[in-house]
């Protein structure tokens, strides 16, 4: 595991001591430990989460990169992978599951349904991608991604954790992030972000006077 | 089989004439029946004539002759084709006597049939919607409703072939999202369905006793680790005690059907893949020969024996998978789990070798499979087979079958009787382990079934052990025929016909039924001669086995719900679709 990434350049180390002494900055040993020591929450929607667990045995083997404590607990986790097709009726716990989970937190958004609404997109009760919610740090195409996508999703995602600085991660700044609003359940999925909007659009649909949005059911 | 359609029909015409008439449209089969006379008809065909189970229940639109058509698709336990019921009434508001009084295996899909049809069933118990939330905008399966997303009535959508302009379709959504309101809609004034009403009807103060005691309403999941996927169950508890349950599903509904209704018929073969996505290849055998059967095609020889190889395979890869999730569920976190993936990896090898795919084989064609199988593959199915997957089934068996804690957390817990079995309409190893020797695979056989030497493995107990154990004879038995298959596999063509995008399915219905790993599978298709099914839907055997978890977890401990719902053995993709 690199020391070499480890070290900070410009520091000399005697010979006899470069396998037990690193010098380094602090923004370097942070993002080391965190993204070597990473903690998936145990959480499976669908067909994805199936080669998630595929991924977590023996031949795949994710404990390799230190993620090996999947934690049933959002509380204790800091790696959220939304391994499947997300309904209108599951977002409202997904949101508030993200909401749960201590900064930093990182979203893998696993395969086609979740990064995009995959296969059923154009079906009446699936979430179009989970970044309509929540923010989305590495999308793994792949219906589903094979482990090795999966595990180079991982990587991915280490990559940018390197890449960040003590100085600038929001959950250090002054003022905390807001709660991300939990959708409701209505006729359809509403996000309280847009009531306005929607407001304003059924409104409209009312003066024209004819049916709702795109051939409504004419019962009930 | 049409023997059998007509003694059954002079047996049922005599019964009752002029109230069962024959379903004479062309290639429809059964009987039609009026709505009133529904209880009396079925109550004789339980009671005289041995149809002692309900296998489906489903709706279908019949939009263009404003008729909305209940299918009742009934057998016998010892055996035999299906007798097949229908009653009409008209779309508006429809309502139907609710057959759960006899069958009340019925609940769930006639729960479903209301959610997405908008059928009303009198005298339900429970009649709320199941795979929709409550306050939904209509009934996605009627003809006439509309999703969000809508482009066309089906596809190949005209946007999209063949000249193939792509757009989003949020940019053609009013609201930019997959989403529809009523006109004059305010967000604001809606209030949402709370559980609290489910909660309140749930909950009971025991009197009784010298203390006051409560119940505690307990909520399990969706997002919890030991359902199997986005389960809930409300649970009431008395102390530590299950005194009731109730499932909560719908949090993968993925609009199966509907989707379904708009592809072609091929395209759909890739979306039965998702349904019970551990179990890609059976998925597509049921699929396959109810086109199969509309089409009046049969498979050659070899794809005939392909098919059955990679069904066995599948139920042995299921079997080995489902018993590392129970020991997970009994608290053995991770290593049995280990142990079933390692075979699991080696099975999907193979299916990766065959398909292209690990898990969403797409493999079945009408008429034959996609591939045929290279002989070095053959070879390694062999050694599979021969060698390594008997000893690894034996190890499983060594280290687990005799051990204390497995005995003792699952002997007699989690019971259902095989009456309670039958009658609430449960399939697959969960039937069998109650004493019913019932499986398709002998009972009503397809494909050629017929010509292996097997033994279907029945336990009598039902409970969460003899579904254990069943589970372990089951894959032996799957070994066995997968030995016949090696020894007798000819050589030659893997496709009747031309391959085609395209398929002619001529108009009709038809059922097709295969003997899936966790319980009947059937697809219900109607075609009416255009590219694209009028009415597809799919039997899912887990699903329909979830009506009796309430019965196997009353008067349990709380702990033991998680290992009863372990050895049901179920996957969310079908039980939402
Ligand atoms: S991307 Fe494919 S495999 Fe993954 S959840 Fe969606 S349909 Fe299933």
């Amino acid at each position: 595991m690199g020391d070499e990434n480890l070290n900070s350049a410009g520091y000399e180390i005697p010979p006899e001591m470069q396998s037990q002494v690193a010098i380094t900055t602090l923004d370097k040993i942070y993002n080391w430990s965190r993204k070597n020591s990473l903690w998936p929450m145990m959480f499976g929607l669908a067909c994805c989460a199936i080669e998630m667990i595929g991924t977590a045995a023996s031949r795949f083997d994710f404990s390799r990169f230190g993620m090996e404590v999947m934690r049933p607990s959002p509380r204790q986790a800091d790696l959220m992978i939304v391994s499947g097709t997300v309904t209108k009726k599951m977002i409202p716990q997904i949101v508030r599951l993200y909401n749960q989970m201590p900064e930093p937190r990182y979203v893998i958004a696993m395969g086609a349904c979740a990064s995009g609404g995959g296969p059923f997109k154009e079906g009446y009760t699936v979430v179009a991608g989970v970044d309509k919610f929540i923010p989305v740090d590495v999308y793994i195409p792949g219906c589903p991604p094979t482990p090795q996508a999966l595990l180079h999703g991982f990587i991915t995602l280490m990559k940018k954790i390197e890449k960040q600085s003590l100085r600038s991660v929001p959950w250090y700044q002054k003022t905390p992030g807001e709660p991300i609003p939990i959708p409701i359940l209505g006729p359809d999925l509403m996000d309280p972000r847009k009531f306005d909007q929607i407001k304003q659009v059924c409104g409209k649909l009312a003066e024209q006077g004819n049916e709702p949005a795109e051939g409504e059911a004419a019962h009930e | 089989m049409n023997e059998q359609v007509e003694v059954q029909s002079s047996s049922l015409s005599d019964r009752f004439p002029e109230i069962v008439l024959p379903d004479t449209r062309t290639g429809y089969s059964g009987f039609l029946v009026k709505p009133e006379n529904l209880i009396a008809v079925v109550r004789t065909l339980r009671e005289e004539m041995g149809y002692d189970y309900l296998s489906s229940v489903t709706g279908v639109d019949y939009l263009p002759e404003n008729k909305m058509e209940v299918v009742y698709h009934f057998y016998r336990t010892t055996g035999g084709g299906a007798l097949v019921l229908k009653t009409q009434v008209e779309r508006e508001n429809p309502v139907v006597p609710s057959l759960t009084p006899l069958f009340p295996g019925a609940e769930f899909q006639e729960r479903e049939a209301w959610d997405l049809l908008g059928i009303r069933f009198a005298d339900h118990p429970d009649l709320r919607r199941i795979l929709t939330w409550e306050g939904f905008h209509g009934h996605p399966l009627r003809k006439d409703w509309k999703e969000p997303f809508f482009e066309e009535e089906a596809k190949p959508f005209k946007s999209r072939w063949p000249e193939g302009h792509v757009y989003r379709a949020e940019d053609k959504n009013p609201f930019h999202d997959n989403v529809q309101f009523p006109a004059g809609f305010d967000p604001e004034l809606w209030s949402p369905e709370t559980d609290e009403l489910l909660y309140a009807g749930l909950k009971r103060v025991d009197k009784t006793g010298d203390f006051l005691t409560e119940q505690v309403v307990v909520n399990l999941g969706p997002q919890h680790p030991s359902t199997h996927g986005v389960f809930r169950m409300v649970v009431v508890l008395d102390g530590e005690t299950v005194v009731d349950l109730k499932p909560i599903m719908g949090y993968l509904h993925r609009n199966h059907e509907k989707i379904g209704e708009r592809n072609t018929f091929l395209q759909n073969m890739p979306f039965t893949d998702r349904l019970d996505y551990v179990c890609s290849m059976s998925n597509n055998f049921g699929y396959a020969l109810a086109v199969e059967k509309l089409m009046g095609i049969h498979p050659p020889e070899r794809a005939e024996y392909i098919r059955v190889m990679m069904a066995e395979l599948t139920r042995y890869l299921n079997h080995i998978f489902s018993i590392g999730f129970l020991l997970n569920d009994l608290g053995a976190f991770f290593t049995p789990m280990l142990y079933a993936l390692e075979e699991r990896e080696l099975i999907l090898d193979v299916f990766e070798a065959v398909s292209g795919s690990r898990m969403m084989c797409n493999y079945f064609r009408f008429g034959g499979v996609a591939r045929d199988i290279p002989d070095e593959v053959m070879q390694k199915i062999r050694k599979l087979v021969l060698d390594r997957l008997p000893r690894k089934l034996d190890e499983m068996d060594y280290f687990i079958t005799h051990n204390e804690i497995v005995r003792g957390r699952c002997e007699g817990v989690g019971v259902l009787t095989a009456e309670r079995a039958i009658a609430l309409s449960a399939s697959g190893p969960v039937l069998r382990a109650s004493g019913v020797p019932y499986d398709v695979r002998r009972a009503d056989p397809y494909s050629i079934y017929e010509r292996f030497e097997f033994n279907i493995p029945v336990r009598y107990n039902g409970d969460i052990y003899d579904r254990y154990l069943l589970r372990l004879d089951e894959m032996r038995q799957s070994l066995r025929i997968l030995q016949q298959v090696l020894r007798d596999i000819p050589e030659g063509p893997i496709m009747s016909g031309k391959p085609q995008y395209q398929v002619r399915v001529p108009a009709g219905e038809a059922y097709g039924r295969v003997e899936g790993p966790k319980g009947e599978l059937g697809f219900y298709v109607v075609s009416n001669g255009k590219p694209n099914p009028w009415r597809y839907h799919v039997r899912a055997p887990t699903f329909i086995n979830l009506t009796s978890l309430a019965e196997m977890c009353r008067g349990q401990k709380i702990a033991d719900v998680v290992t009863v719902l372990g050895s049901i053995d179920i996957v969310l993709g079908e039980v939402d679709r």
